[in-house]
């Protein structure tokens, strides 16, 4: 039998995955939620058509979405996430004692329900009682909150469909306001390479400056996703992500990582020219 | 009444299956003839934008399909007949009131009405009688008409043909719709109603009483604003008292003979979608409106307004459809408002005044939108906020009807600095938003207290339309 996943990077280029067989699929209230099997990628979750993460290569998102912000500020004990419906997130922040308390916003509650069935090598932590979930959406949830949390983390999907309103002036306003005044925010920030994608990337960066005073762009190599090359945002209120970085008290408390590592984390800042051309472009308005 | 049916939309869709060769109008034939216009709009639109023939039937003289569409339209609004409309509400108003006031002519109407009203009495030679619409006090729009008043005007002008009323105001405001239209059929009154905002009414469930139902004469139904139709489509609606053979050839005065089928065709299918749909659409409207304004109240600096006003009187019932929200408590204008949340958070809201922003919420909006647009009100009150200032009110100058509006309109006039016309006949329309109401209709004195008023809405930054200087600096006057 010859079952490919096909995902369209552009309207010209597509990745494709053989698949050994579709392990779900149904329809939410949101979206459309798939999760296959494939010889090369293990188990993989897809929404509305697009590649969500695959158990082989996880961990590098997950890893970058949490120990880059963990290893900056210094005392973090209350973290919200949005989206991250899968766990992966919150899985890496539970190896931090030092956590208290993880509210999760996701809007799917379907999305929660299947990756626990399917995705235990993420979705595990959910079960976690320093994990709350909210179902709800996250610019509402995060609208009630002033002065709450010392990390935010977006795990947002693209900036169509449902995770739209997440890369709004307005989301990222109400994360400012949601968090400590020594707080964080990291989020997903796309893929700088097809066209289509930098614009998006440029929207969101556009959008995030005009909210917080410091604003970098990290980059990790993700296979699965489109091009390979993906971005986050590191968004902050008082700590500089290499100024404050404190490299040796996260050797100290001995996490370990497969992708994450400590000079890795001074090199991920570090952009390609072009990359640093799209940021610069939108900050200058 | 088979209200699944379309027949203007089927008998297009046959028309497209039969490949008929066109040699008639419209000369694009079918979009091949402008194929940039084709690819913007694209083909299977351009394929239905064709002209009167047999099989589609003819606006003018609806003998198949139109009439027929004609008859579910009236089926669904509770009217004795509906005639469809393609030059806009405002086409729907001066058939109204074409047909019912002759040169001469007394007509009882709310001060608040659209500038379409006045214009259509231009047309028609009337002169109008208006009944006080209050301003609220603290949001400062103008409000409905209270009964009261209106049986005052009645009584002071017994020879009116007819009373006109907003079903709602742009702002969700309603009259006492039942009773003024008793009151007036007493006087033998016709009751013509103003519902450019109103086409819910007939279809959601709790809602405000529907001109139709009300047992009023004639409405003009926007279908394009809550119905859902293209834009300038709408729907004439009439009672039993009125002739419908007589009052289409009032229609054809005015209305086009060239009518467009993608608007026939957006009426056919929104009032198809309405009698089926509507009940289930405008509660979920409703929800989502009802929703907003409970998580904007929450956040303590705006007030968005409700049914809690409603007050029996000049606010005898609220559109909750309707998200007004009072822009007061965070010290910035409606204006203000309005401004950032397109400049600064890509949200298009419908209208901003010196005190209100009005967002219209629809069957095509999306929970998660509206979580937009609360978010963006929240952000908007946390970094512009400013100390609330005390706009006071200011009272509406009264309307001294000199001459008729046509009268006016067509006599010589002259431009005059607005401070020297006192005393002088105004020979155009002074709008101000808000409240909404005209500071002088053509044909009117200007008054000391009108020339106050003028220079007061300037100044709290109201928009002052309808006048030929857009700067609002002269005023025609007639000569």
């Amino acid at each position: 039998m010859d079952l490919w996943f096909s995902e369209y990077h552009t309207e010209n280029v597509r990745l494709s995955i053989r698949v050994e067989k579709q392990l779900y699929s149904g329809q939410s209230e949101f979206q459309r939620i798939d999760v296959f099997s494939s010889p090369e990628f293990g188990r993989f979750l897809v929404l509305d058509g697009y590649m969500m993460l695959t158990e082989r290569d996880e961990f590098i998102y997950h890893e970058m979405m949490a120990h880059v912000p963990m290893a900056v500020h210094p005392n973090v004990r209350h973290v919200l996430l949005i989206g991250a419906g899968d766990g992966g997130v919150a899985r890496e922040l539970l190896r931090y004692p030092s956590i208290e308390r993880i509210d999760l916003a996701e809007i799917d509650k379907q999305v929660v329900e299947v990756c626990k069935e399917f995705l235990p090598f993420t979705a595990d932590s959910l079960s976690d009682g320093r994990v709350r979930l909210h179902f709800e959406d996250g610019m509402r949830f995060v609208r009630r909150m002033v002065d709450e949390y010392d990390l935010i983390i977006v795990d947002s999907t693209d900036p169509f469909g449902p995770g739209e309103g997440l890369f709004t002036k307005e989301f990222y306003g109400n994360c400012f306001k949601a968090l400590r005044e020594d707080g964080v925010m990291v989020n997903q920030h796309e893929s700088p390479f097809y066209p289509n994608d930098a614009i998006a990337v440029q929207r969101a960066h556009k959008r995030i400056v005009q909210s917080f005073s410091l604003s970098m762009v990290y980059q990790a190599h993700i296979p699965t996703y489109p091009s390979g090359h993906w971005l986050f945002g590191f968004s902050t209120k008082k700590y500089h992500p290499l100024h404050d970085f404190k490299g040796l008290e996260w050797k100290a408390r001995g996490i370990k990582t497969r992708y994450y590592n400590t000079q890795l984390h001074l090199g991920a800042f570090a952009l390609p020219n072009y990359v640093e051309d799209l940021l610069k472009d939108v900050e200058a308005h | 009444m088979n209200q699944t049916r379309a027949p203007i939309v089927e008998a297009l869709d046959a028309l497209r299956k039969a490949r008929v060769v066109p040699f008639d109008v419209p000369g694009h034939k079918r979009g091949k003839g402008n194929p940039e216009l084709t690819e913007f709009l694209g083909e299977r639109c351009l394929s239905v934008d064709v002209n009167s023939m047999r099989p589609l039937d003819n606006l003018g003289h609806p003998v198949s399909v139109i009439r027929e569409a004609e008859m579910l339209a009236a089926g669904a609004f509770g009217a004795a007949h509906a005639f469809f409309i393609v030059n806009g509400a405002t086409a729907a108003v001066q058939a109204m009131l074409l047909h019912s006031l002759r040169a001469g002519d007394t007509v009882i109407l709310p001060r608040n009405v659209h500038k379409s009203v006045i214009n259509a009495l231009i047309l028609s030679g009337a002169t109008p009688v208006y009944v006080d619409t209050p301003v609220h006090p603290s949001l400062h729009i103008a409000l409905g008409m209270r009964i009261e008043d209106v049986a005052a005007a009645i009584k002071l002008h017994p020879e009116a043909k007819a009373v006109f009323v907003n079903n709602p105001t742009y702002y969700g405001i309603c009259s006492d719709m039942a009773a003024i239209t008793r009151l007036a059929h007493e006087h033998n009154m016709l009751v013509l109603a103003d519902e450019a905002h109103g086409a819910h009414f007939y279809f959601g469930h709790n809602m405000p009483l529907s001109a139709m139902e009300a047992g009023a004469d004639m409405s003009a139904v926007s279908m394009h604003k809550s119905g859902g139709s293209l834009t300038q489509s709408s729907f004439l609606l009439c009672g039993e008292a009125i002739s419908p053979e007589a009052l289409r050839q009032t229609i054809n005065l005015t209305q086009t003979t060239s009518a467009s089928y993608l608007l026939l065709a957006s009426l056919d299918l929104s009032r198809k979608n309405l009698a089926l749909k509507g009940k289930a659409i405008f509660s979920h409207v409703r929800d989502m409106a009802n929703y907003a304004r409970e998580e904007i109240n929450k956040s303590g600096a705006y007030y968005a307004y409700s049914r809690e006003l409603a007050d029996g009187g000049a606010i005898y019932d609220f559109d909750v459809t309707k998200l007004s929200v009072a822009t007061g408590g965070v010290g910035l204008t409606g204006v203000e408002v309005y401004d950032l949340l397109r400049d600064e958070y890509d949200i298009q809201a419908e209208f901003g005044d010196t005190s209100n922003l009005l967002a219209y919420v629809s069957v095509g909006d999306r929970p998660r939108d509206i979580e937009r647009l609360v978010g963006a009100l929240a952000e908007i009150a946390r970094r512009f906020r400013r100390p609330p200032a005390e706009l006071p009110a200011y009272p509406m100058p009264k309307a001294n009807v000199i001459m008729s509006p046509r009268e006016a309109y067509y006599a010589a006039k002259e431009s005059l600095p607005i401070p020297q016309s006192r005393g002088r006949v105004s020979g155009e329309i002074v709008m101000a938003y808000p409240p909404g109401i005209p500071i002088l209709a053509p044909g009117e004195e200007i008054t000391d207290e009108a020339i106050a008023y003028i220079r007061f809405a300037k100044e709290r930054g109201c928009m002052l339309s309808g006048m030929r200087d857009f700067g609002a600096e002269c005023v025609r006057v007639v000569k």
